[in-house]
């Protein structure tokens, strides 16, 4: 089987990044303001929004040409570690994981050029809203219709599940024509769009229903059916998305590791039983691994073959072991990691939704047996 | 500068090919030239089969000898020697024993084994029981070793023994070099489940080492030991394989064979196959932090996903074959096993079962990690500070 060699040794570009992302987390997003934030009605602060396009990291995979810094997936995937580390909320995932991918991969210069500046400089927050059917990954079931009415189109469908759709300005809606899939820009403000909040598993991460009842719409991304871009749009995303499971997963074996340093039971630190530390050790293998396919399927996006496979290589390994290693560190802290108190449960929901997401371990293994001719 | 390394690495290899063109020489020529060349251990000093230069040219030597025609195959007939000894000569012997010993080890000419584990120190290897007493220039050993392979072709052996039982375990312990065809030294086959004997029992009875054979200092068998066990364990599971070898190439066949499309066996498949790549990618990333001399856990896990994957493949593929999973073509036979590749799966089902014992059990590769990687407190130790002869055995 083909293979392909990329390096995995840090740059001083990701490095750099690496620090930043930390040191601005760690101050302007502690898990306190994290916890507080989930509490609100929008799960988010707009003010940080700006701040973190301020420093550059919405646009970072944008192109130059387009108010980005021309960065790929490489360096992008390094913020998404940090914010896994984090729990960070709010609508980065959305926007530049999920968005931005969709746009570069599907539309047209002109399309770019209006869209990406706004998204680069923080003023446009976007989505896609692709799903419907709960376990329909693979959009063969799209309802979502778009309708041709003289030079523009008509939408009309429901979309249940549109990752932070309460606070985006764009929407990207994948509707279904005579032609095949394709992906509407719609303006938040749009005639005839709904969007109510529902309630989520992952507080930190929202969920809208986008309701369509004839809301017009200009021309779909690329002027035509979305074709495979829409899949490997979604592959990019799901790589960008295990980069932030492996990060959530290294915090946890860090909690983790932590507590059964200092918490003693029997007169003795708990980590020097070997029930214990064995699942530890479990932890860091499954981490190291998640960190690995994740880290690979960043850096082959423009291999088409290669990533093919890496991307659901990365999306199912990452997913199983982020759920594994949360649910191992509420175990690990015993009854303190069961209390709404502890951190614990933020990271046990985002494993669990992101999951989920966009595919769940098995749909990837779908994809990945096909890809590998199974 | 780095490039002018590869530029004389890559010199010396056209060098060696010319000057002993593959098809033509003996292998035990060849491989005798190709140390005298630096080109054997490339990380070893001059002088000493290496060129003093980081290990990853190896892997071109490797690649280009094996594109050449040549046989790199002494690294597996010599496995122990060439895969561990050599690390420890070149950590702990002196110049006349790396003199003595490197070249004919690479050669083949002399195969290594290594004779550590006892019946009563497996895990505990610390705490083995073989005796080593001195007697004038000489050490006089008396006791029994268990699992070493190649100990029935080998001209020499890796040697722990207690040389003083009287401090606790780790401080009574000295590593010798002792010659496996002198008398005294009595090699028996030891068969698995298999049926097969991979591996031999080694008992010692009066067997005479010369002082000259002991590596490091009296008392230092242990540190000599860790640095035996390291490379124990980069060896077996620090290896970057091609994608889809091994033994989950063996699932692939069956589920070719037999899979019929199931779609719960081809996740349970696929699953599998992730499960082993993922480990593959974090074997590549290892390296290649190491190379750039940046510390991480990437290498230590090695060890223990590829024991834990090659036995979830082997039981899986056996469950793809159905009934035929219950066959054992060729039947048991009570033999020492000259053929290692195209085993059917049903062998490979059970010889996989020792790839999370041998070479270390997982549990133990657990603690270390544990302890090492992730700095969690070690078990109380009851054993620590007792005089070896009082600790309980059995």
């Amino acid at each position: 089987m083909a293979e392909v060699r990329v390096s995995y040794t840090p740059t001083e570009e990701t490095t750099l990044l690496r620090n930043t992302a930390r040191e601005f987390l760690s101050n302007r997003l502690p898990m306190a303001t994290v916890r507080e934030m989930m509490m609100t009605p929008d799960g988010f602060d707009r003010a940080v929004w700006e701040e973190m396009a301020e420093l550059g990291w919405v646009g970072l995979a944008i192109p130059e040409e387009h108010g980005g810094a021309g960065y790929g997936t490489t360096e992008l995937s390094v913020i998404f570690e940090e914010m896994g580390r984090m729990v960070t909320p709010g609508p980065f995932f959305a926007t530049v994981g999920l968005a931005v991918p969709v746009i570069l991969g599907l539309a047209d210069e002109a399309q770019k050029s209006g869209l990406l500046p706004g998204i680069a400089a923080g003023e446009i927050i976007a989505t896609v809203a692709a799903f419907e059917g709960s376990r329909d990954w693979g959009l063969e079931n799209v309802e979502t219709t778009a309708t041709r009415d003289g030079d523009g189109w008509v939408l009309e469908g429901v979309k249940p599940h549109v990752l932070d759709g309460h606070l985006a300005d764009l929407i990207l809606v994948v509707a279904r024509t005579d032609q095949g899939l394709a992906v509407f820009p719609v303006g938040a403000g749009a005639d005839g769009l709904t969007v109510e909040q529902v309630d989520v598993l992952d507080p930190t991460r929202r969920q809208a229903t986008v309701t369509l009842e004839g809301v017009r719409a200009a021309a779909p991304l690329g002027s035509g059916p979305a074709g495979d871009a829409l899949p490997r749009a979604l592959g990019v995303a799901s790589a960008l998305l295990a980069c932030e499971q492996a990060g959530g997963a290294q915090r946890c074996l860090e909690m983790s590791t932590e507590y059964a340093k200092t918490r003693h039971q029997f007169g003795r630190p708990i980590g020097s039983f070997q029930a214990v530390k064995h699942r530890c050790a479990q932890m860091l293998v499954k981490v190291e691994h998640a960190r690995s396919v994740a880290y690979h399927a960043v850096r082959v996006t423009e291999d088409p073959a290669e990533f093919a496979i890496a991307a659901p290589l990365a999306a199912s390994v990452a997913s199983e072991s982020y759920v594994w290693a949360a649910g191992e560190n509420i175990q690990i802290h015993g009854g303190i990691g069961f209390t709404w108190e502890h951190d614990a449960h933020l990271y046990l929901k985002r494993a669990k939704s992101s999951s989920l997401l966009l595919g769940d371990p098995r749909y990837h293994r779908r994809t990945l047996g096909d890809a590998l001719g199974l | 500068m780095t490039d002018r390394d590869l530029d004389r690495v890559e010199g010396l290899i056209s060098q060696l090919l010319e000057e002993h063109p593959p098809a033509e020489t003996p292998e035990t020529e060849f491989w005798g030239a190709q140390y005298d060349l630096g080109l054997a251990w490339v990380w070893h000093p001059e002088g000493e089969g290496g060129l003093g230069l980081p290990r990853r040219y190896q892997t071109v030597i490797n690649r280009r000898l094996t594109e050449a025609g040549a046989s790199i195959d002494n690294r597996a007939r010599n496995v122990l020697g060439i895969g561990m000894g050599a690390g420890v000569l070149a950590a702990h012997g002196t110049p006349e024993q790396k003199q003595r010993w490197l070249r004919p080890m690479f050669t083949t000419e002399e195969i290594w084994c290594q004779m550590f584990s006892e019946p009563g120190a497996g895990s505990d290897v610390a705490g083995l029981a073989t005796m080593a007493v001195k007697d004038g220039d000489e050490w006089v050993v008396n006791g029994q070793k268990v699992w070493t392979t190649l100990a029935h072709l080998a001209k020499w052996g890796m040697l722990v023994a207690r040389t003083d039982p009287g401090v606790p375990k780790h401080q009574g312990l000295t590593y010798f070099v002792v010659d496996m065809e002198s008398s005294g030294v009595e090699v028996r086959p030891l068969y698995q489940i298999t049926g097969e004997a991979e591996f031999n029992e080694v008992f010692f009875n009066d067997a005479r080492i010369p002082d000259a054979n002991r590596i490091d200092a009296v008392g230092a068998g242990w540190r000599v030991a860790l640095t035996t066990l390291m490379n124990e364990r980069v060896a077996i599971g620090g290896n970057t394989v091609p994608r889809g070898s091994g033994r989950i190439a063996e699932a692939i066949d069956a589920w070719k064979r037999y899979g019929g499309g199931d779609p719960a066996l081809r996740d349970e498949l696929v699953r599998l196959w992730s499960e082993v790549e993922a480990a593959r990618l974090t074997a590549i990333r290892a390296d290649e932090m190491a190379d750039a001399g940046i510390p991480g856990p990437e290498g230590s896990t090695g060890k223990l996903a590829w024991a834990d994957n090659n036995k979830a493949v082997m039981s899986f593929t056996l469950e793809l074959m159905g009934l035929d999973g219950t066959l054992f073509p060729g039947g048991y036979e009570l033999i020492r096993p000259t053929e290692f590749e195209n085993r059917p799966p049903q062998h490979g089902f059970l010889r996989t079962r020792a790839n999370s014992i041998e070479g270390g059990t997982s549990e133990v590769m657990l603690n270390i990690l544990a302890e090492r990687v992730l700095g969690l407190p070690g078990d109380p130790r009851v054993d620590k500070d007792l005089p070896w002869k009082e600790v309980p055995r059995g």
